[in-house]
């Protein structure tokens, strides 16, 4: 399987991407997690404003067979959610680095957490070992 | 685990393959469980089912003991006919669903994977004093599904039978692309389709013939999942889920399979009890007032007490609704009752609806 892979995020082992924006952390599931779900039919968003810690399962991304929690990949507060997943919860399968599910404005923390995430190339590497 | 003769066939075709019933058989293929759910009821798809078991039942006394062992009065049945059944325990509660066939030499029973072993072991512990033969005839036989609005225009293209006089719950034995086999006009999707029956040592190229001859009225081989959520629509349930050695079958909304009135079977004492007293649980239908996707195993609530599980649940594909089959008092069995479904530690309301979700379009 030839996952896309975005060379602009940081990925964490629950398949979790983050990008950087100014100092707002964007929130997603890579490809490949998109692909494992398959058709992606609901997604559960957290509130604005409230607070996340690292590693904490704040939303839900469910397709036709599944339900999966999606972890926060750095701590601090959320400050936007993307209310179009939920009516069109696919988005997340036609386009998972474009479809963030939430931003968090990081804690003082957020250069530590980011440094425990993996960048494209050792992701790649990490969904490889972890196919068979 | 064990391989379907498929197997590779599936793998080679992006066939993502999972364990169900001790077999590894495709939840889904690259067009996803959506597309083929779809393509099943706009067009056809096909689901190797060949983990399910059949059983040949023959001899003088084989009317007489499968009278005896399931649930439905087989005396109504015509050589060809075809019918929906169930093996009950004596107390009422179900061994498995079964699919009965009627054929010129005899009978022939399909079953769940699941339940092969213990439906052999349990009509073979009845036998004693029947003039019977009973053969498990899984291995040889190759079991496919081809469902769906075209099904009959794509099978017809590979034989010279006449299918569109077959109505359904009927069987035939048919030269299809040069291979004898048994179609029985059934399946379990709520669709029209064939159930076909062919020699194992043929399925591999049978499997690519099929899918070739259907290609361009958009035929698709459809995995698990699909086979679940087409199923499930149309309410028909599946053992370990809706059915199971906890449930009766006027519990689980199967009562019109049940022939109280034929002579002394399996199960009926116990029957007629549960047919004329309140049951301790009914199959219900709902629909979510809350967004949220039910799921198998939920709790349901109501008044802050919970009161039942949910069998299977999941966003419909052809309504488009999140819905849901699951048990509740009867108390709670009617239409428009409101009730809560706990889905993550949060109580989500959805009201009982009418069944089945998606009505069945069978030939007749």
């Amino acid at each position: 399987m030839a996952y896309k892979f975005d060379k602009d995020v940081r990925y964490a082992k629950t398949h979790e991407w983050v990008r950087m924006e100014d100092d707002i952390a964007i929130v997603g599931i890579s490809d490949t997690a998109q692909d494992l779900l398959s058709d992606v039919v609901f997604v559960e968003l957290p509130d604005v404003g409230e607070e996340v810690t690292a590693g904490d399962a704040v939303a839900v991304v469910e397709s036709v067979k599944a339900a999966e929690d999606v972890n926060a990949p750095v701590s601090g507060v959320v400050v936007e959610i993307n209310q179009e997943l939920e009516d069109t919860p696919e988005l997340v399968n036609d386009d998972p680095y474009g479809s963030w599910f939430f931003k968090v404005k990081p804690s003082s923390s957020i250069e530590n957490e980011l440094g425990r995430l993996m960048d494209a190339d050792g992701y790649a590497k990490f969904v490889e070992e972890n196919e068979h | 685990m064990q391989r379907t003769r498929l197997y590779d066939s599936h793998v080679e075709l992006g066939g993502r393959m999972v364990p169900f019933a001790g077999w590894e058989l495709p939840v889904q293929y690259p067009t996803g469980p959506l597309t083929e759910h779809n393509a099943v009821r706009t067009a056809a798809g096909v689901f190797d089912i060949d983990h399910m078991g059949q059983f040949s039942l023959t001899g003088p006394d084989a009317d007489a003991f499968l009278q005896f062992v399931q649930v439905y009065d087989i005396s109504q049945m015509q050589v060809w006919d075809a019918h929906y059944s169930l093996l009950c325990y004596e107390d009422g509660t179900l061994i498995d669903d079964i699919f009965l066939y009627r054929l010129p030499e005899g009978w022939m029973i399909a079953v769940n994977a699941d339940n092969r072993a213990k439906d052999l072991a349990w009509l073979q512990a009845h036998s004693h004093g029947y003039q019977i033969e009973l053969t498990d005839i899984s291995d040889e036989t190759y079991m496919l599904a081809l469902q769906g609005p075209k099904a009959e225009a794509i099978l017809q293209r590979l034989t010279d039978t006449n299918l569109s006089d077959v109505p359904a719950r009927t069987g035939l034995r048919a030269t299809v692309n040069g291979i004898e086999m048994l179609l029985g006009r059934t399946g379990y999707t709520g669709e029209d389709g064939f159930e076909l029956y062919l020699p194992a040592e043929s399925a591999v190229a049978f499997w690519n013939d099929l899918l070739a001859a259907g290609k361009d009225d958009g035929l698709l081989p459809c995995g698990l999942a699909a086979r679940d959520s087409l199923r499930f629509e149309a309410c028909m349930p599946l053992y370990g889920h809706e059915i199971d050695a906890a449930t009766n079958p006027y519990e689980a909304r199967q009562g019109w399979t049940v022939s109280l009135d034929k002579p002394d079977f399996l199960g009926r004492n116990a029957l007629l009890k549960a047919k004329l007293e309140d049951n301790r649980k009914i199959l219900v239908g709902f629909e979510m007032i809350d967004r949220a996707v039910p799921r198998d195993h939920y709790e349901i609530a109501a008044d802050g007490q919970v009161i039942g599980l949910v069998t299977t649940g999941m966003k419909s594909p052809t309504l488009d609704k999140f819905i849901g089959l699951g048990y509740v008092p009867p108390a709670y069995q009617k239409l428009g009752t409101e009730i809560d479904i706990l889905i993550r530690g949060a109580a989500k309301k959805a009201k009982v609806v009418r069944r089945p979700f998606y009505k069945p379009r069978y030939k007749e």
